[in-house]
């Protein structure tokens, strides 16, 4: 046990403060990590989204070609396992002459980006609503919640479709659509745990001290719920990332001049009977990164919130 | 004391239904620009008369509360406006398409629960056997798997490699049907035309098998966990010190009460129907409500789907109560 040294100014104790937040993060960090030893799936699929950011983050120097640019010369050539294809072209080439793996290299920044962007777009508006209505209750709480209930009577993809249908397909709308509706489970998840955690003793101790109400949501409450909150979040990124593409297929979501993958498996559908791959493999794709997400989700339930009854 | 508690939840239904249209109403009158601009798409062909006697037509020339208690008061007579692109009334075209896509959600329905109780049953029965981790993973690749791509993989081994099964349609061209009650299935049926029956059947199986895929996965997760939480109950234990079959205590006694968990999470799944249904019906040329709302949206006909989302979240709203309903029967000690 080392002594508590001199902290004299502000300054002082906050980095004393921090220093030890990080120390104890980094033992967290390092016990998860043990942990996940024991869940090879969640790590197997850990992993997988790790080549997938990769892959997104330096798709211009991985990308063997570009991909918008096609040659009709080499239109719906096979992959190179396949009698006709050619290295050149790994995953063959679709309708415009683009090189498919190319574009699956780029399609994997849509997917992710709106993936992380909607979930975390619906973790703040959720958590920060979710936090307000529980702590404080009263007719914020009456308000927030019932409008929560309302747009848990839409289906997710019906509701992101009509708001689509208004909004028009781009990739800020797209954002504004999942998050319109993805906040409710933030909201629901936190408005519960903060009721709960409310009538803990350790946060009427930080009342009798004299914290401030919102020094105790932020300082005291909402770090025992955000392991909750993380776990939840990785479980609905890869339902976002279903979601993007189901649009991207139905021509509603990102524009067809940009790779992603949902649009480039409706592109391929008129040539399913000459050329099977183009709508196959950027399918794959999305099952992979998804089925990622998803094992490393429910391992990261498993070890850090075993309460939380959220299925993918 | 059942009785009250079932008014009681459908009470609480019309407030949710009534927000629901007011948000849809919002959802046209809120997008930036004006709505005839928008209905009429912003090509000029329109004359300002024509576009000034549009706004009356719509009502959009009174104030935004009267507009809404207009539509609400037309919604509830059953009147969702009219379609400027097919130029008829919007609930004439949802009732003609609707049955399309009942019957779709049904043989959905029917397929997945076919997938997913001997699955869940068998799994749960042979805990941590080879069939068990099979089937877990399967379901596993079912939740995780886009339905569009499903669809085009089941096209592409069953209509284009086996050709077993036909790749788009309700029915086959040389199936004279004649139509009853617009389901085909129960029109062959009822009219005793074999060749229709089939026909229609063979055209169900696949775009049903891919709506009813990630509903089977998420039926088999759950029957299976709860069916290995009734199998370690004493009442399970009990029926076999009294030399029950094994198949009987799992039927009888164990599935039984597994039920309850899972007739919930498949009136959940009705939302997945509904919605999978949109994307299932474009890929597979389905006739239903899902693809006329996505042609609607291609031709900004506002009032088409301001009427079949509206329609959509009623459906959600009225399948959610009935599984809550039918709850109260499968468990008395649970209250709504």
């Amino acid at each position: 046990m080392e002594a508590t040294p001199e902290l004299e100014t502000f300054w002082q104790r906050s980095a004393y403060l921090w220093r030890i937040r990080l120390r104890v993060w980094r033992h967290n960090f390092t016990e998860f990590l043990g942990e996940l030893r024991n869940h090879p799936m969640a790590l197997l699929g850990g992993l997988v989204i790790i080549l997938f950011f990769i892959m997104a983050l330096f798709a211009e120097q991985i990308a063997p070609h570009d991909p918008v640019r096609g040659n009709l010369r080499v239109r719906l050539d096979p992959p190179s396992w396949i009698e006709g294809g050619s290295w050149e072209y790994p995953m063959g080439t679709d309708a415009q002459g683009r090189d498919l793996l190319t574009r699956i290299i780029y399609g994997s920044r849509i997917s992710l980006l709106v993936g992380v962007l909607s979930v975390g777009a619906s973790v703040l508006v959720g958590v920060f609503l979710g936090a307000l209505a529980g702590y404080y209750r009263g007719w914020f709480d009456t308000l927030v919640s019932r409008f929560a209930d309302l747009l848990l009577a839409f289906p997710f993809l019906i509701f992101a479709i009509g708001m689509m249908a208004f909004l028009g397909p781009g990739f800020t709308n797209l954002i504004l659509a999942l998050t319109f509706k993805g906040w409710v489970e933030f909201y629901r998840l936190v408005r519960g745990e903060m009721l709960s955690e409310k009538t803990q003793e350790y946060v009427e101790a930080a009342r009798v001290a004299g914290l401030s109400h919102p020094a105790i949501i932020l300082k005291e409450i909402l770090p025992n719920i955000i392991q909750s909150v993380f776990v939840l979040g990785t479980l609905r990124m890869g339902h976002m990332i279903i979601m993007e593409a189901s649009l991207s297929f139905l021509g509603l979501g990102i524009p067809p001049s940009i790779p992603a993958w949902g649009s480039m498996v409706a592109a391929g559908r008129d040539y399913m009977l000459v050329a099977w791959w183009v709508a196959s493999l950027p399918g794959i794709a999305i099952l992979v990164l998804v089925l990622a997400i998803n094992l490393f989700g429910e391992g990261l339930r498993d070890i850090l919130d075993p309460r939380l009854k959220v299925d993918v | 004391m059942r009785a009250v508690k079932i008014l009681e939840r459908v009470l609480v239904t019309i407030p949710i239904v009534l927000g629901v249209a007011i948000l849809v109403f919002l959802f046209i009158r809120l997008t930036p620009g004006d709505p005839v601009d928008i209905m009429m798409g912003q090509g000029g062909a329109v004359s300002e008369g024509e576009m000034e006697q549009l706004r009356k037509e719509f009502h959009l020339d009174e104030p935004l509360p009267v507009q809404l208690w207009l539509f609400l008061k037309d919604a509830v007579r059953g009147d969702l406006g009219y379609s400027y692109v097919l130029k008829r009334p919007v609930t004439q075209l949802i009732s003609e398409r609707l049955p399309a896509t009942i019957e779709l959600a049904l043989g959905s329905l029917v397929i997945s629960l076919l997938i997913a109780f001997p699955i869940g049953i068998i799994s749960a029965v042979r805990q941590n056997s080879a069939v068990d981790r099979l089937s877990m993973a399967g379901a596993f690749l079912g939740i995780s798997m886009p339905s569009f791509w499903l669809g085009i993989i089941l096209i592409l081994l069953f209509s284009v490699q086996l050709k077993w099964l036909p790749v788009q349609g309700r029915i086959g061209f040389d199936a004279q049907l004649q139509n009853i009650t617009g389901y085909f299935v129960l029109d062959s049926l009822l009219s005793g035309n074999r060749i229709a029956f089939w026909s229609s059947l063979r055209h169900l199986i696949l775009p049903s098998l891919t709506l009813g895929a990630p509903v089977a996965a998420v039926v088999a997760r759950v029957l299976r966990s709860s069916m290995l939480e009734t199998l370690r109950s004493d009442y399970v234990t009990l029926a076999r010190s009294k030399g029950a079959s094994e198949w009987i205590v799992v039927l009888k006694h164990a599935l039984r009460n597994a039920l309850i968990p899972t007739v919930t999470v498949v009136g959940l799944q009705v939302g997945i129907l509904l919605g999978g249904n949109m994307i299932v019906e474009e890929v597979f040329g389905w006739p239903g409500l899902g693809r006329m709302v996505v042609s609607a949206i291609f031709d900004r006909d506002f009032p088409l789907i301001q009427g079949t989302v509206m329609i959509y979240a009623f459906t959600f709203v009225m399948a959610n109560l009935i599984v809550d309903v039918m709850y109260t029967y499968l468990n008395p000690k649970i209250e709504l």
